[in-house]
């Protein structure tokens, strides 16, 4: 097994050093108080006890590595270098070969930094609230239980000595946001539950003041611990929905190797590209900034910037976009256009006019709260004015109405929507789908219309070998010991198709545009387009050209063989637009592919409509044209022509192989290989409406057994303590309750992410 | 009635102890991963993970 001659052009890249030159490598390495560089990797594939150790045993030994200690819930690693200088590279080589693919974090991108300070601030505020509660309970338990006079007092004042402080601090989030939503002008349930949590602390504090009988601290605190631990569970869930999205991270390229005029080669960042600079870009990488080629041909695949399954030919004097994948030949290309108006900006701007166009969703508990508060506070106005006209005693008709503020507080509306999207979530994420928050959820339940995208979407973006080539096992051989030497999609799927043997080439060659030629024993072989493989069986270029068709092999002078290669369908795809047509709904198809690509695809699925060659505005378009008809549209895809079609549906999803834009915009990111996670996330998103309603029923249900109570002035706070706790505790339990029927056909295998 | 005097007092300091040592845990950082710790127990290997001595135990 020798190459013994293989030109730059044909070797493969050293899969990691690839994906990373030293500078980018070194400049995500932070320096620390201790002098030692630290970083942090993502590492997708940790997923046992067993792999934490196999982790860090491989990284204790490693070059330059002082300390690693594995995360196995965010799945990452940290890591401590000899000092800010130390390339990370080895560390990342010694875990690829260990079978843990791992990328290097930026820690610059949008920080979870913020995320994780707010989490533990909530953290916080829960244990406080937790203190409080606990304590608070005890003194109360002992007033219900008889104590009278002065032990009476000393308790309530003991109650307000700890609910004070702790009312102040743990109810934070609250306030804050009750405020926020106040100064807007609208409504939130954080209003009518800071409204109940003051109020019954203030008329507790008063009560204590004039040695009364009746104190809410401990209605107040559990209120907030309750609400708080809600909260917090909400945080959580999106916190790890986020790591997981970053973990995906396919690196697009954030740099380029530049070419200054005396020939040497120096790294630069993104934001430090300048028209008419000169980069270098070798194969395998992408292309940073528009610009246009200098020299050098090669193949792009298009596929993430067009959804054009098939790679292009370029050569000089071509224009290239930002985003595209440069597969087969090393170019010199001049940048036309900064970072900042490139193609991938330009995404974004059509990215933040669709999220306007999508217009404003209302979530749920905030539509309640629309409702609830101004009826709550009209019934406890009511109250009070009942109860001064009928008794004309002040004092106890405030009593009540504050009373009456406080049993209605809504608790178990705080609880009702969160609590079921937390276990949704988690639902979710097991089967390898990431939500991006709680509203995505809503929306979801609502859709009445699904667009899919082609490439990579419906189908999963590599082709495979499906048939044809060469007959005699060593012609095969060799066939797939050429295409493993080109990183061309066609190329890898006759090298995937093939079971590898080794077989000795020499003088290999790949000709961008046309395919990858060697010598075998002394014959040329040639495995490409079929017109230039026919060269060498007739000595001549045979004027038919099948371009479009699968790739040809031959050996010179021997017979031509085609292969067959083919987009293939994702698992459960069919299942999947049979399901949402089953369901009443309309499924369409909306590639930017050619005609015949799209409809090869869509001759086995039932969509209502196919539409092909859409660009990205085109797309947006059709979106718009379905809402003004008054549908909900699910948009599924994934290239960045996708992006601001994702960011203009009413919710969208995308798979993890998706471009970095897309996965950004949309809502959920699967990393099933099966289209079952469309259906599947869809039936869930389902289950929690019926839910969320089912919980609103429960709360609404309390609160008709409970405001009577109250407004006829029967309520004390033991009274108050159980039912709201009641309430709270049935909620709960019917968001966790477990689902009988499965969900999911097929078992979830996440697919394996390598950065492209 | 006095005996109330010792016992609040108590009860309000040892929950002010269990907060605290909460609030001290999760500084450290004992909350980050908590699937982890849990995998971490059932490791065999008693020696500390990242010893750079044990080259050959794979």
């Amino acid at each position: 097994m020798s190459c013994s001659d293989v030109s730059p052009e044909g070797t493969l890249p050293s899969t990691v050093a690839a994906r990373f030159r030293r500078a980018e490598r070194i400049e995500r390495v932070q320096g620390g108080t201790d002098g030692r560089g630290h970083c942090r990797l993502s590492v997708p594939s940790i997923s046992c006890g067993k792999c934490i150790g196999a982790v860090e045993r491989a990284l204790a030994d490693c070059e330059g590595v002082v300390a690693a200690r594995a995360n196995l819930t965010l799945r990452q690693v940290a890591i401590t270098l000899r000092d800010p200088e130390t390339d990370p590279l080895p560390a990342l080589e010694k875990l690829q070969a260990r079978g843990y693919p791992a990328t290097l974090l930026d820690p610059a991108a949008p920080a979870d930094a913020t995320d994780s300070g707010v989490a533990s601030s909530l953290l916080r505020s829960v244990a406080v609230a937790g203190f409080g509660a606990a304590n608070i309970m005890l003194l109360s338990v002992s007033v219900w239980a008889g104590a009278e006079g002065s032990a009476r007092q000393v308790f309530h004042i003991v109650s307000a000595l700890i609910a004070l402080p702790v009312v102040a601090y743990s109810g934070r989030p609250f306030f804050g946001s009750a405020l926020r939503a106040l100064k807007a002008g609208r409504l939130n349930m954080d209003v009518p539950i800071s409204l109940g949590v003051l109020l019954a602390t203030g008329l507790s504090v008063f009560e204590t003041a004039m040695n009364g009988r009746h104190v809410f601290f401990d209605a107040a605190v559990v209120l907030l611990f309750f609400l708080l631990v809600g909260r917090y569970l909400d945080q959580l869930m999106r916190a790890k929905a986020r790591s997981a999205v970053t973990s995906l991270s396919r690196l697009a390229a954030r740099g380029a190797m530049r070419e200054l005029p005396d020939g040497t080669t120096t790294y630069l960042t993104l934001d430090q590209l300048q028209p008419d600079m000169v980069l270098r870009i070798a194969p395998g990488e992408r292309i940073p900034v528009d610009g246009c080629i200098l020299d050098g041909t090669t193949d792009l695949d298009r596929s993430l910037v067009t959804g054009e399954h098939a790679p292009v030919p370029a050569g000089p004097n071509a224009p290239v976009e930002a985003g595209i994948l440069n597969l087969t030949g090393a170019i010199r290309m001049r940048v036309i256009r900064p970072a900042e108006s490139s193609f991938l900006a330009e995404v974004s701007r059509m990215l933040a006019a669709a999220e306007q166009g999508r217009g404003v969703y209302v979530r749920i508990a905030d539509r309640a709260a629309r409702l609830y508060a101004p009826v709550v506070h009209l019934l406890a106005a009511l109250t009070l004015v009942g109860w001064v006209l009928a008794t004309g005693r002040w004092y106890e008709s405030i009593f009540i109405a504050i009373s009456v503020l406080i049993i209605t507080c809504p608790c178990a509306l705080g609880l009702a929507v969160p609590v079921v999207h937390v276990a949704a979530a988690g639902r979710l994420f097991r089967e390898g789908i990431m939500m991006k928050d709680g509203s995505a959820l809503e929306r979801l339940a609502t859709i009445d219309t699904a667009v899919f995208d082609k490439t990579g979407t419906i189908t999963t973006g590599t082709p495979v070998l499906t048939g044809g080539g060469p007959v005699s096992p060593e012609e095969r051989a060799i066939a797939s010991a050429l295409a493993s030497r080109s990183l061309h999609p066609a190329s890898r799927a006759v090298a995937l198709g093939i079971p590898a043997s080794p077989v000795a080439i020499e003088q290999l060659r790949e000709t961008p545009g046309c395919g990858v030629e060697a010598v075998v024993g002394g014959r040329r072989a040639r495995l490409g387009r079929p017109d230039w493989v026919a060269e060498i069986v007739t000595g001549h270029r045979t004027a038919d050209s099948t371009a479009g068709s699968g790739p040809a092999f031959a050996l010179e002078s021997g017979p031509l063989s085609t292969f067959t290669i083919a987009e293939t369908l994702r698992d459960g795809t069919v299942e999947a637009v049979a399901a949402f047509r089953a369901a009443g709904m309309r499924v369409e198809l909306l590639s930017g592919d050619g005609k015949e690509a799209a409809q090869t695809i869509a001759r086995d699925i039932p969509f209502d409509r196919v539409a092909w060659g859409a660009t990205p505005a085109q797309k947006i378009a059709r979106l718009e044209e379905l809402r003004a008809e008054g549908r909900h549209v699910l948009m599924v895809g994934d290239g960045l022509n996708d992006t601001a079609a994702l960011a203009a549906a009413h919710v969208s999803m995308a798979p993890g192989s998706a471009s970095d834009a897309g996965r950004l915009a949309a809502d959920f990111v699967f990393t099933r290989d099966s289209l079952d996670a469309v259906t599947g996330a869809y039936r869930i998103a389902r289950r929690a409406e019926t839910l969320v309603r089912q919980n609103f029923g429960l709360a609404i249900l309390y609160n008709c057994i409970a405001i009577p109570l109250a407004v006829a002035g029967y309520v004390t706070p033991l009274l108050a303590a159980i039912a709201m706790s009641t309430s709270s505790i049935v909620v709960v339990a019917n968001s966790i309750r477990p689902e009988r029927q499965p969900t999911f056909r097929f078992a979830n295998h996440p697919a394996q992410e390598t950065a492209g | 009635m006095s005996v109330l005097a010792l016992l609040i007092p108590t009860s309000i300091g040892l929950g002010l102890l269990g907060l605290a040592a909460f609030l001290w845990s999760m500084r450290s950082g004992q909350y980050d991963d908590l699937r982890g710790s849990a995998e971490r127990v059932l490791d065999s290997d008693d020696e500390p993970l990242p010893a750079r001595a044990e080259e050959k135990g794979e």
